[in-house]
């Protein structure tokens, strides 16, 4: 046992050193030289001042603004330190009640559009941050932002294709809508 | 030398096996089969279970749960049933062995010299101490010493040497083994052995009497037969919460009852298997009695499955164990005819092999008729060990025939001189690995006779089966290499090591060995104890020594060395049969679960009864046809269990994928079919 | 499955197959001690530990040794916890772990589990973060290949009494292997977005105000509930957003190679500072991948048969390919509950569609069913996507995933002793087949090799089925299911197999930081690691004690189509066969409700 007992300690010490220390410094040190945006949240300022991180979703429920995707952080939605989805059972009914609800707050908002409603528009996210909606749901919110803030459908329609991020490569990921970002331009542009 | 053969459900063996089975429900029998316990123990609970559902407390209905508890004793049974059988007719097998036993006479003498008088008395009375005199053309009836005479034996069948050996009393060829033949002259021998205490009969008492030791593999088939048998006990007794809280959840139907549990369980661990393995084991041993083979252990046949090289003695496993006449070679200046002529006349009342295939090989070239000896007034002159060689005085004739020494001898002392040409023609002869045998009338040298080493038929064939089946053949001979390598290359084995010592032959094994093969090898002579004793597998031959038998793990009763092919053969059988039956037996449990699982919940979740594919008719004719299936298929199994799986020399890839579509396939599609079946019946005949 | 699902399906397998044979080689120098440089480093280490690195170990030592080394990891990890609020870099203040909680974290970090009782962005300092947390990432990843490397020796010597030395393995493990991979990686993750920094969470003012319903709670902070049980709330609202940081790509590049899964905030790689763009999702899934597979091509070299290693991972690669197949199937049919409500569930070039609850929008359906069938296959348990809200079929695809016992690639080293530890049981009984004492790579497979198979297979399997019984029958158990009905049952089920086989994904629903589920859990999570660890290792020092074997034709190939199909067969029938009957109550039946309607 003792010739386990010393090796043991101190490998257990020097390593631990090395990958819990000196690893995540070497790596702190690289990213904020060299991405410092990036190693630090990538945050979206207006006039100055930090309103948010381009990752990180808000919760908008104006009807001037484009919608994000549910959220079911607690106490509150892209609340961004619970961090978190549902986790409601594909039966659950707790889920169909929610997903009625937003179905219903939707079409409060807009009462003109009886389209369904794109699924990801009324489902919330893994992150419960989650930044991004489909172009359908961003399409399917054009013409209530239009009313609320009297534009016409197309500028706003060229302002979200502005905001669209097609699939990487053709395969990766999904074609996707930055909220924040689209509804930041909205207030610089096109107020 | 008849022997009674049992068909596989011979009533003769089907009614005892029957009382067995019941015998067997002992339960410190059972508890020896870990698996089939279980399968024990759950028979006992569903009979208590029915006893308690008589008295109106029932978890299910009486009629569904004694169904299962009938059911289950049928397993235990039937299991028993398969053992009980397999050991009936090992023990038939054994008691036959020893109707089989030579009767050979021998002629005991009242004083041990030659010059007493003598009176006959069976082979098998004679014991140790004994002194008996053995004629030309007797077999030896037991092991002992020569102590007086010398004489020329045939120990062919023995030592593997067709050449006859010379036995006399006093110094190192003072032994002389039961089942040998003297060929000239006579000897006075002391018996070592009681022949009733022999090596084989020990063995034969053995099987008949002893306790099966369980081989290593089937050690640890048991063990991972346990394993799965404990996951599955966990698997079913957890379902018992599983089903409580799904009823809570679900506010639907009755949690599942024990009866079903107990039902599942018996299902899901491996029966088929268990349930048949130490039949496998037993008829695996049975199956080398049947081939007069008595294995020492199971291990030793197990073992024997394993062999990757073979040594093989040449004379009587891969030749023919006498030598046959092929050519006349006759000296300068003599005629073919002459010498043939001169053969055939020396041989004419030889009654050896040898001598007699001279003769018909001067009545094909030649066709020199059969002469009556008597009628030209010849005199025979014997072979005798003195003189090594044997002919035939004819007037003033004198024909010989023997090795080149003794003729050369002869012909020297006569005056005449050895041609020298013949020497060459001597050396020709022995490299095409064939004897030459001199034949000389006065003082000339005729020429020689070319004794050939007939390679046996089929044998060639049998080697290119070892070889698929991946095992490497070694010829042993004395012969030199020139010899032997023109017998192997004939013969088509893969190796040959000439000049064979008992050193060498040790060596090969341990090199071999060292190089991570197993090794078979036969034996009988005394110097091939230890070799023998090293070897992996080691068939001893019954008419061997004694040190040759106690150093094997097998004796062959026949005494045939081509055999080592079959008990290799019965060892992969065993080995493939239990695999096979463990693949099917786990493949059994896909359908089972189809059966029971949409059974056992349906009254929880009515959506389950999707997943009962095979539309069974109710649950509970659902549980208990799977039951039934899992029962009826050991009895199914059993001529399998005891025949052993066919095995075919093929490579082991073929084997295997043969296999799994058989038993591995076919054990997830046969209960399918087989639990289908037996709901309709029940269905039908409105049991359930 | 959409055309650009099985375009990202192909494209990731065929990445994945060009990178495992050169890093498998590279792994194989590393572990034989072929490696040209960095013998300064290690030999300054040694002399500082008094190692001497050609003094090797017997099985039983080096089972020892590795025991109390990882022992030693639980200590740290549970008194980083218990301690945090005294220690320095915990900028937020959080308190100390409770006991059972720190105990369990502890034990999860440790095995290689990685599963999360605690949400990490409200409970963790940066401290426990990257020197409790991270550092096991680093030490369980490389115990698992050191393991399945003693287990090749075993394989490769003969008639050797010893399996090498375990802190030499652990620290070329640690310097050569996973350290300069975790580099790399992490400051690619840094490149897209994912953080690295030291600094407090950063409050902002966010473009709306946000109004919601606040839980009261009471004196003790429990919330308050109303004569039915619901919770009693109150309104409010707000306009800030807090933003976490913290050193999240060195821990997450090591999370991800390292197949431990533990993610630095409770939402793991669905979070958008963990994985923020489809390009650091696929990066992701392949580092799950990477070294699981080229240890497959490490093993192949090792053994000096390179056919060998590949069929084990052709057998792994078929697996992975139907499971995933699978997957992202059924998660592309979508609800037909929320279908009914007047949702667009189909496929576009404007949506993902499908069953998006729980799932990201710029991951989607296939790469998410596709992260969720790698994470649940190796060992990993990280999750972009909340498996709980995953369809039937599609959930139970990540809950059969880890019942196969995690050996389709599986955990780093784990996967590749679990997958031989099949291979030795599917030899077992193939050989038998075929007539012969089964023999694998030249050695024979007898009792005592057999004995410790089936405690390997054996202890996973009991661990589940009775975990999840003990779970169910009891009040505490219950009291922690978030979903009603089946779902219920399948969240412990999935908790208990999560566990046992060290995955660490959930279906979150489930409250699990409860003293019941983090002590069960707990033990879950140990016998599940070292109950196969320990026979694995004596396994390795039987099979190295033992003769070489020569092969013949009579000898039973163990690579080739016949034999990938056998490991196939074998890991399906003796790994899935036991949890048939948990899957009929749980997944199948939910399945089964979902389409037929009530």
């Amino acid at each position: 046992m003792k010739t386990i007992l010393r090796p043991a300690i101190t490998l257990f010490l020097l390593l631990s050193v090395l990958t819990g220390m000196v690893y995540p410094l070497a790596v702190t040190v690289i990213a904020q030289i060299f991405f410092p945006s990036a190693a630090n949240g990538s945050l979206l300022e207006k006039d100055g001042k930090v309103v948010g991180s381009a990752l990180i979703g808000q919760n908008f429920s104006g009807s001037q603004y484009f919608w994000g995707r549910p959220s079911a952080t607690a106490p509150y939605p892209n609340n961004g330190v619970a961090s978190g989805g549902s986790n409601m059972g594909p039966l659950n009914p707790a889920l169909a009640e929610a997903v009625k609800a937003r179905i219903n707050a939707l079409r409060e908002a807009d009462p003109a559009n009886a389209q369904p409603v794109p699924i990801d528009l009324v489902t919330s996210s893994a992150s419960g941050l989650d930044p991004e909606i489909s172009p359908a749901a961003a399409e399917y919110q054009i013409k209530r932002v239009a009313k609320a803030r009297n534009l016409n459908y197309e500028q706003l329609h060229q302002l979200v294709i502005k905001h669209t991020d097609s699939r990487l490569f053709g395969f990766l990921g999904e074609a996707r809508v930055n909220v924040l970002a689209l509804n930041l331009d909205l207030d610089a542009e096109l107020k | 030398m008849s022997r009674k053969t049992f068909t596989l459900f011979d009533p003769e063996l089907v009614k005892p096996a029957i009382v067995e089975s019941f015998k067997k429900l002992s339960p410190h029998i059972q508890w020896r089969n870990p698996v089939m316990f279980v399968v024990y123990v759950g028979s006992i609970l569903t009979t208590i279970l029915w006893l308690q559902s008589m008295r109106g407390q029932g978890e299910a209905p009486s009629g569904f749960i004694l169904g299962i508890a009938v059911w289950l004793w049928f397993t235990v049974i039937f299991a028993n049933f398969a053992e009980a059988l397999a050991e009936g007719r090992s023990k038939a097998q054994a008691a036959s062995l020893r109707g089989l036993k030579k009767e050979t006479w021998a002629k005991k003498l009242h004083e041990p010299t030659s010059k007493a008088s003598w009176h006959s008395v069976p082979a098998i009375d004679l014991r140790k101490g004994d002194v008996v005199i053995v004629d030309a053309g007797e077999f030896i009836p037991a092991d002992g010493d020569v102590i007086e005479g010398v004489a020329s034996v045939d120990e062919s069948a023995i030592t593997g040497e067709s050449a006859p050996v010379i036995r006399e009393s006093g110094g190192d060829f003072s032994a002389v083994t039961g089942g040998t033949r003297v060929l000239s002259d006579w000897i006075v021998m002391r018996v070592s052995a009681n022949p009733g205490e022999t090596f084989v009969d020990r063995m034969i008492a053995m099987v008949e009497n002893a306790k099966r030791q369980k081989t290593p593999n089937e050690i640890a088939l048991t063990i991972l037969l346990v394993a799965l048998t404990i996951v599955f006990l966990g698997v079913t007794v957890t379902l018992l919460p599983y089903s409580l809280f799904s009823v809570s959840v679900s506010g639907n139907g009755t949690a599942v009852n024990m009866t079903t549990l107990i039902a599942l369980l018996v299902c899901l661990i491996p029966t088929t298997i268990a349930g048949l393995l130490s039949a496998i084991g037993v008829a695996g041993m049975s199956r080398m009695m049947q081939a007069n083979v008595i294995a020492t252990s199971g291990r030793a046949v197990e073992a024997a499955g394993d062999v990757d090289v073979l040594l093989l003695d040449k004379t009587g496993t891969i030749t023919l164990g006498n030598r046959q006449a092929a050519a006349f070679i006759p000296a300068k200046g003599v005629t073919e005819a002459t010498l043939a002529d001169a053969a055939q006349l020396s041989s004419l009342a030889d009654e050896t092999p040898e001598g007699r295939s001279i003769v018909v090989l001067a009545k094909q070239k030649f066709n020199i008729r059969e002469r009556d000896i008597q009628g030209l007034g010849a005199v025979f002159v014997h072979f005798s060990a003195h003189t090594r060689m044997s002919g035939v005085d004819l007037e003033d004739r004198q024909i010989r025939k023997g090795a080149a020494d003794s003729i050369r001898k002869h012909v020297e002392s006569l005056g005449g001189a050895f041609p020298k040409q013949l020497d060459q023609v001597v050396d020709d002869v022995a490299r095409r690995g064939s004897t030459p045998l001199l034949v000389s009338d006065g003082i000339t040298v005729l020429g020689v006779v070319e004794l050939k080493d007939i390679v046996k038929g089929g044998i060639k064939e049998r080697f290119a089966e070892l070889r698929r089946m991946g095992i490497k053949t070694i010829m042993v001979t004395g012969d030199n290499r020139l010899t032997a390598a023109a017998i192997a290359a004939e013969a088509g084995v893969d190796d040959f090591l000439a000049e064979a010592t008992p050193e060498a032959k040790l060596a090969l094994i341990r090199q071999h060995q060292s190089e991570g093969r197993l090794v078979a090898m036969t034996g009988d002579g005394t110097n091939d104890a230890p070799a023998l004793a090293q070897a992996d597998v080691a068939v001893a031959m019954n008419s061997g020594t004694q040190a040759a038998k106690e150093a094997g793990n097998m004796v062959d009763l026949d005494s045939n060395p081509t055999k080592l092919i079959e008990i290799v053969e019965t060892g992969k059988q065993m080995l493939m049969t239990r695999g096979s039956l463990t693949t099917f037996s786990i493949a059994n449990d896909v359908a089972k679960y189809f059966a029971i699982i949409p059974a056992a919940f349906v009254s929880t979740y009515p959506q389950l009864s999707a997943l009962n594919v095979m539309h069974l008719a109710s649950p509970a004719s659902a549980i208990l046809s799977a039951v039934i299936f899992n029962a009826l298929i050991i009895i199914f199994l059993i001529p399998l269990a005891l025949k052993g799986v066919p095995y075919r020399p093929l490579g082991a890839a073929i084997l295997l994928r043969r296999n799994l579509a058989i038993y591995g396939l076919g054990g997830v599609i046969v209960p399918f079919i087989g639990i289908k079946f037996i709901d309709m019946i029940l269905s039908v005949a409105r049991v359930v | 499955m959409t055309n650009h699902a099985w375009i990202l399906l192909g494209v990731y397998f065929l990445t994945l197959l060009l990178l495992s044979k050169p890093l498998g080689l590279y792994i194989a120098q590393v572990m034989e001690g072929r490696l040209k440089y960095g013998g300064v480093i290690e030999n300054t280490l040694y002399r500082f530990c008094g190692i001497k690195k050609d003094e090797e170990m017997g099985w039983l030592n080096f089972t020892l040794a590795l025991l109390f080394f990882n022992l030693l990891g639980v200590i740290a990890v549970y008194l980083l916890q218990r301690l945090q609020i005294s220690l320095p870099l915990n900028p937020q203040r959080f308190a100390n772990v409770s006991p059972d909680s720190s105990f369990n974290t502890a034990i999860s970090f440790v095995t290689n589990t990685n599963w999360q009782g605690y949400s990490g962005e409200s409970t963790m300092s940066y401290l426990t973060q990257m020197l409790g947390l991270a550092v096991q990432n680093f030490f369980s990843a490389a115990t698992g290949i050191v393991v399945v490397i003693a287990l090749i020796r075993g394989f490769v010597r003969h008639t050797a009494s010893t399996i090498g030395n375990v802190w030499v393995d652990l620290t070329r493990v640690t310097l050569y292997i996973l350290l300069p991979l975790s580099l790399v990686f992490s400051v690619f993750l840094v490149s897209q977005g994912v953080i690295q920094n030291f600094v407090a969470n950063k409050d902002i003012q966010t473009l709306e105000v946000t109004k919601y319903d606040n839980p009261k709670l009471d004196a003790s902070g429990q919330p308050i509930k109303d004569a039915k049980g619901n919770p009693v709330t109150e309104p409010a609202m707000t306009q800030t957003q807090t933003l976490p940081m913290g050193p999240v790509a060195s821990q997450e590049a090591i999370k991800m190679l390292g197949t431990n899964g533990g993610g630095f905030f409770n939402a793991n790689s669905a979070h958008p500072y963990e994985n923020p763009t489809p390009l650091t999702n696929f990066f992701q899934m392949l580092s799950i991948f990477l070294i699981p597979g080229a240890l497959c091509i490490t093993f192949g070299r090792m053994v000096g048969d390179p056919r060998q290693g590949w069929t084990i991972y052709a057998a792994m690669s078929l697996l992975f390919l139907a499971f995933a197949i699978g997957a992202m199937t059924f998660e592309q049919q979508g609800n037909p509950l929320l279908a009914s409500l007047g949702t667009d569930q189909s496929v576009t070039a404007m949506q993902a569609g499908g069953n998006m609850e729980g799932k990201e929008t710029r991951f989607g359906i296939a790469d998410s069913g596709l992260f969720a069938t790698i994470t649940t296959l190796a060992s990993c348990g990280a999750v972009n996507a909340m498996h709980d809200s995953f369809t039937p079929l599609g959930g139970m695809i990540p809950l059969a995933s880890m019942q196969l016992g995690e050996v389709v690639f599986g955990g780093v080293g784990s996967g590749l002793y679990g997958m031989l530890v099949f291979a030795i049981l599917a030899v077992f009984i193939a050989g038998l087949m075929i007539g012969r004492t089964p023999e694998y790579l030249g050695k024979k497979i007898e009792s005592f090799e057999m004995k410790m198979t089936s405690i390997a297979i054996l202890v996973t399997p009991l661990l589940v089925l009775i975990g999840t019984a003990i779970a169910v029958m009891t009040e505490a158990g219950r009291a922690g299911i978030a979903n009603p009905g089946a779902h219920g049952f399948s969240e412990i089920l999935y908790a208990l197999t999560s566990v046992a086989n060290n995955n660490g994904s959930a279906f979150a629903g489930l409250s699990a930081n409860t003293p019941f589920y983090n002590v069960l859990l707990a033990i879950g999570m140990w016998f599940g690691r070292f109950g196969v660890i320990v026979p694995v290792l004596a396994i390795a020092g039987a099979l190295a004690a033992k003769k070489r074997i020569s092969v013949t034709s009579g000898t039973m190939s163990t690579h080739g189509p016949l034999f990938v199909t056998l490991l196939i067969g074998e890991v399906i029938l003796v790994g899935l066969l036991n949890y048939v009957p948990a899957l009929a109550l749980g997944p199948v039946v939910e399945h089964l409700v979902l389409w037929t309607g009530h």
